[in-house]
């Protein structure tokens, strides 16, 4: 699995749109810091920008990489090698060379512009570790799409779909739903509602940290209570983890049965 | 002739040079209460270093009490401790600590009750329920004190400044942390507040209750449980005082309500949960304030007719407006606003398309509080939008037709 994991990795780094990758996070950090030069107001900037992106990235990679070394991997299955073990070692190469371009790519500015010595270490130490989380999940989940539809085109359009679901649409529902049993308690409601969309668990645990808690009243009094202690950081993460952990499961127990 | 300047020197020695009690652990008087008993209108009594532990120390003398640095007078929890029945009085230089705390009398460091031109300076006043509580008077200055409390909850805390039924009064330079309200204005009027720093208080770093005709400016309001409010009076001047940190989910930078005819210009709000909620507020105008980091810079709850909004820096606030009604009677013009994305082609400094201050977000968060889940959500964003483009829920005349492009009051 290192070995292919390896070669994926380096097959990757080679290409052209992890540098392109790289040089917009690069790019996009001097900027914001050069307009802001203020740690703290380009971490909230750069949330925005990290929620969003980061997903749709992960989630267009993982497609077409999985396509584009179709042939590659069939060659490989030839192999008396693991089927899994092809397919994890392909998955951890995208994704990790992924939140390399993210960590690298942020990290440097910021760190050129005196994180060290700001406050807003933990709070961007935090917006990476999201970032680095949402490439895992949606590398996954993209995967697990690819896997399942034989058809690139129908491929692509199914992941671009279900970015689109989780970072827009599952929003939209959310609120509507929020606004018509406006009669009803919604707080535990609008705290589980979160936990199953990775995006959102992601935009809120920044958010708190980033002290919008205050602004949330009383709905911010329950998520606070559950978001601001250790054990609901550590429960949010396993989720996150869990999100991580669950469509790698399904990819193993496709791939079981896939007919290549 | 020298019997006659003999005879005036005698007379003037007489009437205006009156005399000094001291007071000390081993004067012939050693209590502040038997100075005081034997002390006439017109002494000065001269507290010198020591601790006193003295309570309801009722004075209706026209006298001045000094203290020197180490003059401590020690309440022991137990009630009040100078209590004035009498005008044309001074206190100075006095540290008091130790006041108690009563569910059903208001126990406090310095009580005065109905009196006329007198004077409260430098006094620190540690530990107390209440700090300095004024009744029915008229013309006092209170200056450089500091008053601080320790107190957790707001029913068993007391305020720093206390007035009820006031004219005249002037209070400036001075410090109040951990009370229950820095400094309460009830029934006063023609009234003067500033340069005081009121701080870490349970409640609110200004209160004003039926107190008309009053300015405070160049104070500064930090950290306060719910921040500052004036509440049911007329004719307010509030300038340049700062409103800042008061971060909570029932916190305000300014409180207002049912207020009329009133001036708040040049004041900063930064970093409030609410920078200024307004209820019931008519006539006001709001000048080159600045909004800076606020959650939501200005919220506008209902019955506001005929504000003005002019000249003031909208900047990074969560969410600049928010409005419950689709009524709109009020004015807002050549504000700034940091989210405006609008253009200017001529280049005279004001924007060639209105802002409209009041988001859809805004609008669904205040019918459903819960919705501000999805703060900062690409789905708001769209949303938002779409109807800037064409407003449907938010007041469509509700909008800055010439926002200026840079900041004003920097």
């Amino acid at each position: 699995m290192l070995k292919i994991l390896k070669y994926s990795f380096y097959d990757l780094m080679r290409s052209r749109w992890s540098y392109v990758y790289f040089f917009f996070y690069l790019i996009l950090g001097f900027v914001l810091l050069f307009l802001n030069n203020d740690v703290n107001k380009a971490v909230i900037t750069l949330m925005n920008i990290i929620i969003v992106l980061t997903p749709l990235i992960g989630t267009i990679f993982g497609v077409m990489y999985y396509y584009n070394s179709k042939e590659f991997t069939e060659l490989l299955l030839a192999q008396p090698i693991n089927r899994s073990k092809i397919f994890m070692g392909q998955y951890l190469g995208i994704s990790i060379s992924l939140t390399l371009s993210l960590v690298l790519g942020l990290g440097i500015p910021f760190i050129a512009y005196g994180l060290f010595k700001s406050a807003a270490i933990f709070d961007f130490g935090l917006l990476l570790v999201v970032g680095s989380f949402l490439n895992f999940i949606f590398v996954a989940l993209s995967y697990n799409i690819a896997l399942s539809t034989e058809n690139r085109i129908k491929g692509f359009g199914y992941a671009i779909l279900m970015w689109l679901f989780l970072a827009v649409i599952y929003d939209g529902i959310f609120l509507i739903s929020l606004v018509v049993f406006n009669e009803y308690p919604l707080d535990k409601f609008s705290l589980i509602t979160t936990m199953f969309n990775p995006i959102d668990l992601s935009r809120i645990l920044i958010l708190l940290k980033l002290d919008i808690s205050a602004l949330l009243g009383y709905t911010g009094a329950v998520f606070r209570k559950f978001f601001g202690t250790n054990t609901g950081m550590l429960l949010s993460m396993s989720i996150l983890v869990l999100w991580v952990v669950l469509p790698v499961l399904r990819m193993n127990f496709k791939l079981r049965k896939k007919d290549f | 002739m020298n019997y006659k300047c003999l005879f005036f020197f005698l007379i003037s020695t007489f009437t205006v040079s009156a005399k000094q009690i001291e007071v000390c652990n081993t004067c012939t008087v050693k209590t502040i209460k038997e100075a005081v008993k034997i002390a006439e209108s017109g002494d000065e009594i001269f507290i010198k270093e020591g601790i006193y532990k003295e309570q309801d120390i009722i004075i209706n003398k026209e006298i001045s009490l000094i203290g020197e640095k180490g003059t401590i007078v020690d309440g022991e929890n137990i009630g009040s401790v100078f209590i004035f029945k009498t005008d044309n009085f001074t206190i100075k230089s006095v540290k008091i600590i130790n006041i108690g705390m009563s569910y059903t009398v208001e126990y406090c460091a310095i009580k005065v009750i109905k009196a006329k031109n007198f004077t409260i300076e430098d006094c620190i006043l540690e530990n107390v329920f209440f700090g300095i509580l004024i009744e029915k008077s008229k013309k006092g200055i209170i200056r450089n004190n500091v008053i601080s409390g320790n107190r957790k909850s707001e029913a068993s805390s007391g305020n720093g400044i206390h007035i009820w039924d006031g004219d005249e009064m002037e209070i400036y330079n001075n410090e109040l942390f951990g009370l229950r309200d820095g400094i309460y204005f009830e029934f006063v009027k023609n009234s003067k507040a500033y340069q005081n720093k009121s701080y870490e208080n349970i409640r609110y770093g200004l209160h004003f209750m039926f107190s008309n005709n009053n300015k405070y400016h160049h104070n500064e309001f930090r950290n306060n449980g719910a921040g500052v409010a004036v509440m049911f009076s007329k004719f307010i001047t509030m300038h340049d005082n700062t409103f800042k940190l008061n971060w909570g989910s029932a916190s305000y930078g300014l409180l207002l309500k049912e207020i009329y005819d009133a001036e708040i210009y040049n004041n900063l709000f930064e970093e409030n949960t609410i920078g200024l909620n307004g209820e019931g507020c008519t006539r006001i105008n709001y000048k080159n304030n600045t909004f800076l980091r606020n959650g939501w810079a200005i919220k506008i709850a209902g019955a506001c007719y005929a504000n003005i909004f002019e000249s003031n820096d909208f900047m990074h606030n969560s969410l600049d407006l928010s409005y419950n009604s689709k009524i709109n009677d009020n004015t807002f013009e050549n504000n700034y606003w940091s989210e405006y994305t609008g253009y200017d082609l001529d280049k005279d400094g004001i924007g060639d398309v209105p802002y409209r201050p009041v988001k859809l977000f805004s609008y669904v968060v205040n019918r459903t509080p819960e919705a501000l889940v999805l703060l900062r959500s690409l789905f708001v964003d769209i949303i938002n939008f779409s109807e800037k483009v064409s407003p449907v829920f938010t007041p469509d005349d509700l909008m800055d037709n010439n926002p200026i492009m840079k900041r004003i009051n920097d």
